[in-house]
């Protein structure tokens, strides 16, 4: 029963460590243990989707809010949507994001992340952490997420590369599916994405 | 004469009945397309089928060659030297924004690369911590209060709004250094290699775009659109309110 307390006090510590961890801070963290495990994996340089998914899963994902980034691509019809059909959305969505972003993890070579200096109120809620990618002979690429502060931590709710929102780019293409076939419409056709995709990847 | 006035009535009819049915076209258009952003969709969307037949056959089959083929620190000086060349126009395009410093920077890199880094080859500039900017005619007319006007898709050339075109035009056939080489054949080789190391440079993005897109044509549209807000707002486009 103590060894149990104990084991529960200290996740508990573990876990307001966490929620205390500046956004900066965080993305950075993250960041560095994720290219870390990249250089050191050569299945993951190799393509190995599976792999490269699985690091993400255990080691980005938990720091990120797929509801809200769903939420951000769907625009207004996201609370035209039923609780139920949310969820679904934000499932497949969050499987489409996953795969095709992790397997842009695996072209990683030996690109270097500069971060940019950040600056924040204390009383912020939603701030915006920049970074670069430098590679030798290319012009550096703006990197930048979009965190709010949520009881568990901060969270990312958008990715923005070179200007390019991955979360708004979805916008017209999803409202395009809903006028076309509804909110299950939508849910369906990002559905059939992520089969053929599972069907063609790489082990 | 006779004739054509006996004509003209005629003439003008059918020019009545053309400008109805063109107005009646481009009603439709705008009726059938909720997104104002894209007002030509039905033109783009088939030079977007033409371009990408084009890229399949052509442009991406020599890209891959020339990206297999060519050493790295090759492709790594064809890119600096074509950059190199650009920053001139870069210069000017950051003037003409107000931008005197970022243009100080640009002709800094322009005379150190081409001393330095032996005719643009190696971007020494950049290590030496001038940073390589983004400007080009097409961000200067915005800058000057210029509408992007709406979204058009050219073969070739790719995604451009109506001013970014006119932009393109000016950045191309008027205050491209390489458009003053001669002979032609020169020229025009430089053109085609400054053309494939793009493309080559482009590749990686190929799959990504092809497995997140639900529909390829509105994926790149729009990316195009927010990476042209962001360039014009150098980095640093005020937030849009969802």
């Amino acid at each position: 029963m103590k060894k149990i307390f104990a084991l529960f006090f200290a996740g508990f510590l573990a876990s307001s460590a966490f929620a205390q961890e500046a956004p900066d801070t965080l993305v950075q963290r993250v960041t560095e243990e994720v290219l870390e495990i990249i250089r050191h994996d050569k299945e993951i340089q190799n393509g190995s989707t599976n792999k490269v998914i699985d690091l993400v899963d255990k080691k980005v994902l938990p720091h990120f809010n797929f509801q809200h980034m769903t939420a951000l691509a769907l625009g207004k019809e996201w609370r035209k949507a039923s609780p139920q059909q949310q969820q679904q959305l934000t499932a497949e969505f969050k499987t489409l994001l996953v795969r095709t972003y992790s397997n842009a993890l695996t072209s990683y070579k030996n690109q270097k992340i500069v971060y940019k200096p950040f600056k924040m109120a204390p009383a912020d809620t939603d701030v915006l952490v920049r970074t670069e990618v430098h590679q030798p002979g290319n012009k550096p690429v703006q990197l930048d997420y979009s965190l709010e502060k949520l009881e568990s931590g901060w969270k990312v709710y958008d990715v923005v590369v070179a200007g390019i929102s991955l979360v708004t780019n979805y916008r017209d293409q999803f409202g395009q599916e809903v006028r076309n076939g509804g909110i299950d419409g939508l849910i369906a056709s990002i559905a059939a994405k992520n089969k053929s995709l599972e069907a063609n990847q790489k082990k | 004469m006779t004739k054509s006035l006996g004509l003209s009535p005629m003439r003008k009819g059918c020019r009545w009945a053309l400008g109805g049915l063109l107005a009646f076209a481009l009603a439709g258009n705008v009726l059938a397309e909720e997104n104002p952003r894209d007002p030509y969709e039905g033109f783009n969307r088939s030079m977007f089928a033409v371009n990408e037949a084009i890229d399949k056959y052509a442009a991406k089959p020599v890209a891959q060659v020339y990206d297999n083929a060519v050493p790295l620190p090759v492709k790594a000086s064809v890119g600096n030297f074509f950059s190199n060349v650009g920053d001139l126009w870069i210069g000017a395009n950051s003037a003409m924004q107000g931008k005197f410093s970022d243009a100080g920077i640009d002709i800094g890199r322009l005379l150190i690369n081409s001393t330095v880094g032996i005719f643009g080859l190696f971007d020494v500039a950049s290590e030496l911590g001038l940073e390589k900017h983004e400007e080009d005619f097409g961000q200067t007319l915005a800058v000057w209060g210029v509408g992007s006007g709406g979204y058009l898709f050219w073969p070739v050339i790719g995604p451009r709004t109506v001013r970014d075109t006119g932009g393109w035009t000016v950045d191309f056939f008027a205050a491209d250094p390489v458009t003053y080489v001669r002979p032609y054949g020169v020229r025009n080789s430089m053109v085609v290699l400054r053309f494939v190391d793009v493309r080559a440079s482009l590749l990686p993005a190929d799959k990504v775009v092809e497995e997140a897109a639900l529909d390829k044509y509105a994926y790149i549209r729009d990316a195009y659109l927010q990476r042209r807000r962001n360039q014009i707002f150098d980095g640093r486009p005020p937030r849009l309110d969802d």
